[in-house]
């Protein structure tokens, strides 16, 4: 026994390491650039990148062309001229019935009903997955399953049961009413979200901070609150881009045109009848309307992806 | 043993979650200044016997009082308890600093009194260069020394800790442990201490509560836990490697297990059953006889080594003994290898003798 040890003492010591290794496979295997799968997988990629950037391309290169020029046709050419008159008459100048003022208005008018909506409906929710992950009480389960049970009916059965009820509360047609809706409609998901993000937070926290004499708001706002940046950015990120790119509720709920929001406008611009068909206003004045989710997303890509993936940890 | 003025004291506590009970009807006083510890396997109810105690859990029927208030009813920041938790349970965005005097902070504490309490408790458990820093820059027992120090600025009469060293590797847990001791040493709080781990609980405690099932199996100091426990849970729970168990009757003098007559010699009988019992005899593999110590032996016999596992500093031995697999932990030094045969020696008087229906100790 001894002697075995004390051998494979001085073999460790006298062999310097590699040496004697057969020749053969040895460390790292190297692997081919061009093998099948990478061609497979970048080729299905690169199909892929093409199929959703082309048409923002041509958005962006017509968006950028005089009238003359798109009406030869070659809409995947770049433009022979730079132009920007396009985007300042859709901002300015463009006409949805007789009002020629462009989308300016339009835009203003989704900030007013973005702005509250999207404050008030993650306040709301976050405080809901508070309560609802936390602070469970009787029947607790029962309220979030009738919350999750609103997110599956289709908007279209509660179209006209709101009109009446927003008719009969005298908001029928007012910004505030549409704000109330964006409001009651991003409440499911944002609920749930947060309640998730909440429920992968250590229990143990809470009980610490319910012996250190904290009570239902403090725990929220000192000790929940600080830890929830990355869920609040995802849940920003889906009500600013859910409410900014809505259609639907805008033109049901809104009445008169001085208060449509922006896609409303847009659409009106783009499906006027009269006149010329403007395709580099048109494209501009969709390029506008886009570019606030897309700002966002852009400002946001690492939070976004580490709050859903934060979010799904645990369901 | 009924206890003078108990710093808490557990009465008729019933908890269930729908038709689970999970405790039932436990009765329990503890002393100032007592070390008491919770020990059972998993699911045994003793966590949930702590929140129920730190009032983060309602009890279905039952009292909580501590220092002869009742506070069932009262909110855990009201109790005067503190708690340390398993997995330490720091706020992650405060300092160390503001872990610590969160809780001062919301009771609405002096300025300079929470100043004071604060160095106070990071001078006693060393963590005064830690305090500007965030809880994800400390080690682990760091941030343990944090949760104990959370639990000290608030200056409570009554201690709980929910398996604080759990989360820790062995050698630091080790450590740890004697700084846990010490801290009771200099304090002299109560404290009440829920563990899995039999080592913690033995050496820490002044007294042990066994736990299984929401019931109490067995209330003593680490000695009489050991040495005579109560029922057949607790002898198999208690000791590492755990007893051997021989099934066998009471006979006169002897206890009969197959193939040995083993002499009851000076074994102190509880409750003497009349011969022909049904009895089991337990017997801890360290109280087993071998080599010089022979000679004192009221029994003795020869076995065939099957199994040996050298630990260092002792050596088990495995063999075939009473129709079992016999445990036996000899001396470090032993040298044995498997096919020896070796003599070894029981003194039934060290062994627990149970009743085979009721499993209660005879």
């Amino acid at each position: 026994m001894a002697d075995l040890a004390m051998q494979n003492a001085t073999a460790a010591m006298t062999q310097p390491l590699g040496q004697t290794l057969a020749a053969g496979p040895r460390g790292r295997k190297p692997k081919k650039r061009l093998s099948r799968a990478n061609i497979i997988v970048y080729g299905t990629l690169f199909v892929m990148a093409m199929y959703y950037a082309l048409p923002l391309y041509v958005m962006i290169v017509t968006s950028l062309k005089g009238m003359p020029e798109i009406r030869m046709g070659n809409i995947f050419a770049p433009p022979l001229e730079i132009t920007f008159q396009p985007w300042v008459k859709a901002w300015q100048e463009a006409c949805t019935g007789i009002n020629c003022d462009g989308l300016s208005r339009g835009f203003w008018n989704s900030v007013r009903i973005l702005i509250p909506s999207v404050i008030l409906s993650v306040a709301i929710a976050s405080v809901n997955g508070y309560a609802l992950s936390m602070w469970k009480f009787k029947g607790s389960e029962v309220f979030f399953t009738i919350l999750m049970i609103g997110a599956f009916i289709p908007y279209q059965v509660m179209l006209y049961p709101i009109v009446i009820l927003l008719r009969e509360a005298g908001l029928y047609g007012s910004l505030t009413g549409l704000v109330l809706v964006h409001v009651a409609f991003g409440m499911p998901i944002n609920t749930l979200l947060f309640r998730n993000y909440f429920s992968s937070i250590p229990e143990e926290l809470f009980k610490a901070a319910r012996v250190d004499g904290a009570g239902f708001w403090a725990i929220f706002f000192k000790i929940i609150l600080p830890m929830s940046l990355p869920i609040c950015v995802v849940a920003l990120i889906i009500q600013v881009t859910g409410i900014w790119n809505d259609f639907l509720f805008g033109v049901t709920y809104i009445s008169s045109p001085d208060r449509y929001p922006m896609t409303v406008q847009l659409n009106n611009i783009v499906n006027s009848v009269q006149g010329v068909k403007e395709y580099n206003v048109n494209m501009a004045a969709t390029l506008l309307t886009g570019l606030v989710p897309l700002v966002i997303y852009f400002a946001s890509g690492k939070l976004f992806v580490r709050g859903i993936a934060a979010g799904a940890v645990k369901g | 043993m009924t206890i003078q003025n108990p710093s808490v004291s557990i009465k008729s506590l019933d908890l269930s979650f729908g038709a689970v009970k999970v405790l039932q009807n436990l009765n329990l006083d503890i002393a100032d200044g007592e070390f008491l510890v919770l020990l059972g396997s998993s699911g045994c109810g003793k966590s949930t016997l702590l929140n129920v105690i730190a009032g983060l859990l309602e009890p279905t029927d039952g009292q909580i009082w501590i220092k002869g208030q009742n506070v069932t009813w009262a909110e855990p920041s009201e109790r005067g308890i503190g708690m340390v938790f398993q997995s330490y349970a720091l706020y992650p965005q405060m300092t160390v600093e503001g872990n610590l005097t969160f809780g001062l902070k919301n009771a609405k504490v002096p300025k300079d009194e929470i100043a004071k309490r604060v160095a106070r408790a990071a001078e006693v458990l060393q963590i005064e260069p830690l305090l500007k820093r965030k809880p994800g820059a400390l080690s682990g027992g760091q941030r343990q020394r944090v949760a104990i120090g959370r639990a000290l600025v608030r200056d409570v009469e009554v201690f709980l800790f929910d398996e604080p060293l759990s989360n820790l590797d062995a050698k630091l847990r080790a450590d740890l442990r004697v700084e846990l001791k010490r801290l009771h040493n200099s304090l002299q709080n109560t404290m009440i201490y829920v563990t899995h781990d039999q080592v913690e609980a033995m050496t820490l405690a002044d007294r042990i509560a066994i736990m299984k099932g929401g019931k109490i199996m067995q209330l003593g100091t680490p000695a009489e836990i050991y040495g005579q426990p109560q029922n057949l849970y607790v002898a198999d729970f208690i000791g590492s490697p755990s007893m051997t168990f021989f099934d066998g009757a009471v006979n006169g003098a002897t206890i009969d297990i197959p193939g040995h007559d083993l002499p009851l010699g000076r074994y102190a009988f509880k409750d003497r059953p009349v011969d022909g019992t049904p009895a089991i005899i337990g017997i801890r593999p360290e109280h087993v006889m071998t080599g010089d110590n022979l000679a004192s032996a009221p029994y003795k016999t020869e076995v065939t080594v099957d199994l040996v596992e050298p630990m260092g500093s002792d050596t088990l031995v495995y063999c075939e003994f009473g129709g079992q697999t016999f445990r036996i932990r000899m001396d470090g030094q032993a040298q044995v290898a498997k096919g020896d045969r070796l003599t070894i020696g029981i003194d039934p008087a060290a062994a627990s003798l149970f009743d085979k229906t009721t499993e209660v100790r005879l």
